[in-house]
Order: structure tokens, then sequence, then C-alpha cells
């Protein structure tokens, strides 16, 4: 079993870590805003409280520590290949373009995960009732969250380039 | 901003304008 001590074989077992928990995360991000938010309008208003009470708390968990996973993961993976605080300068000085793309994959990745913790989910806490708040206030906090959600979809665009670009870019070292 | 994001389509074209502006910064970075 010494393979299991070498950093050669927990590099890819981290990576397939990463990417699992980033399908959980990008899924559930996905399943918002092209299915349930769209959707919502077309709903009868006496069933809506189906999907706000039952579906959207559930979702919001998968989705917020798959999120954390995530990220915690692809530190885990960016420090074990060695280029952690290289990435995370963006790649400058390092004349390595793999790493000038992991690097930008990296802090679109950071942004998506704060949009995640920091807005995203304290204002969906108020629309499915775990923080109390007021009518207007509800509608105001899922506006918001709406707003940074679809910011994330537009991230998860770039985000996945950059991720999958860097380590397929066989000439980015010489780049 | 927010129109564009109260558009689905908008926003998943916006995604891939924003990633060709990225690629061609990672390229001229590396």
């Amino acid at each position: 079993m010494d393979f299991l001590a070498q950093a050669d074989f927990w590099r890819p077992f981290f990576r397939w870590l990463h990417v699992v928990a980033g399908i959980m995360w990008i899924g559930h991000l996905w399943y918002f805003n092209f299915t349930q938010t769209p959707t919502m309008p077309k709903i009868p208003t006496e069933l809506r409280p189906a999907v706000v009470r039952y579906i959207l708390p559930e979702a919001l968990f998968w989705f917020r520590w798959g999120a954390m996973l995530t990220l915690i993961l692809g530190l885990i993976l960016a420090w074990l290949n060695g280029y952690l605080l290289d990435a995370l300068k963006l790649g400058i000085g390092t004349h390595n373009g793999r790493i000038v793309a992991i690097g930008w994959g990296m802090w679109l990745g950071i942004i998506m995960w704060f949009n995640v913790w920091f807005i995203i989910w304290p204002n969906q806490k108020k629309v499915i009732g775990l923080t109390s708040a007021t009518p207007d206030e509800v509608n105001a906090a899922r506006r918001t969250a709406g707003l940074a959600s679809r910011v994330n979809t537009m991230l998860s665009i770039p985000m996945s380039y950059a991720m999958i670009f860097a380590p397929h870019w066989y000439g980015g070292m010489t780049a | 901003m927010e129109s564009l994001l109260n558009n689905l389509w908008a926003t998943i074209i916006a995604g891939f304008v924003l990633t060709v502006i990225l690629a061609i910064v990672i390229r001229a970075m590396a």
C-alpha cells in the first residue's frame, strides 16, 4: 500500500473529490437558475409553498455545503500540486500558463463561494423562514439572492473554462 | 446590469463573452 502514501496517488484522488463536490454545487446552482426560478411564476399560488417549504431548504443545504466542500478540496488540491500561492497570485512571475489559468479559475470560484455563503444563504434564510422578516424584507431578500445566484451562473461559465483548461493545456508551461 | 441578470439567456451569453475575454487574458499573461 506504499502508493497510498505518495502525492502522485492523492493528487488525482483529491481532484476527483473536488470535481464531485463541484457537481453537487454547480448542479444545484443550475437547477435554481434553469429550472426552479423560471418555473415558479407558472406554479399555482397555492402549490408554491411545497417548493419554498420542502424542496428549497433541502436544495439549499446541498448547494451551500457543496460549495464549502468544493472550496476546501480545491485548496487542498492546489496545495498538493504545489501551486497554491502562485495560483492565488494569478501565476504572475511563473511564466506558466497552467498556473495563470488555474489562478483565474480559483479566484472566480472564491468569489462564487463568497456569494453563496455571505449573500445568497443569508437572504434565502429570510425566504425559507429561518430568519424572521417582514413580507417586504422577504421580497427584497428573494431579489438580492436571485441576482447573486444569476451572477454565479454567469461566472460558472468562465470559471469552469479556466479550471478545465488549466490541467489540459499541454503547451501552457512553455507558452 | 440588473435587467441583464433578470434574463437567463442574456446571463448565459454574458458568461460566454466573459469566457472569450478571459481566454485572451490568460493567453496574454502566460
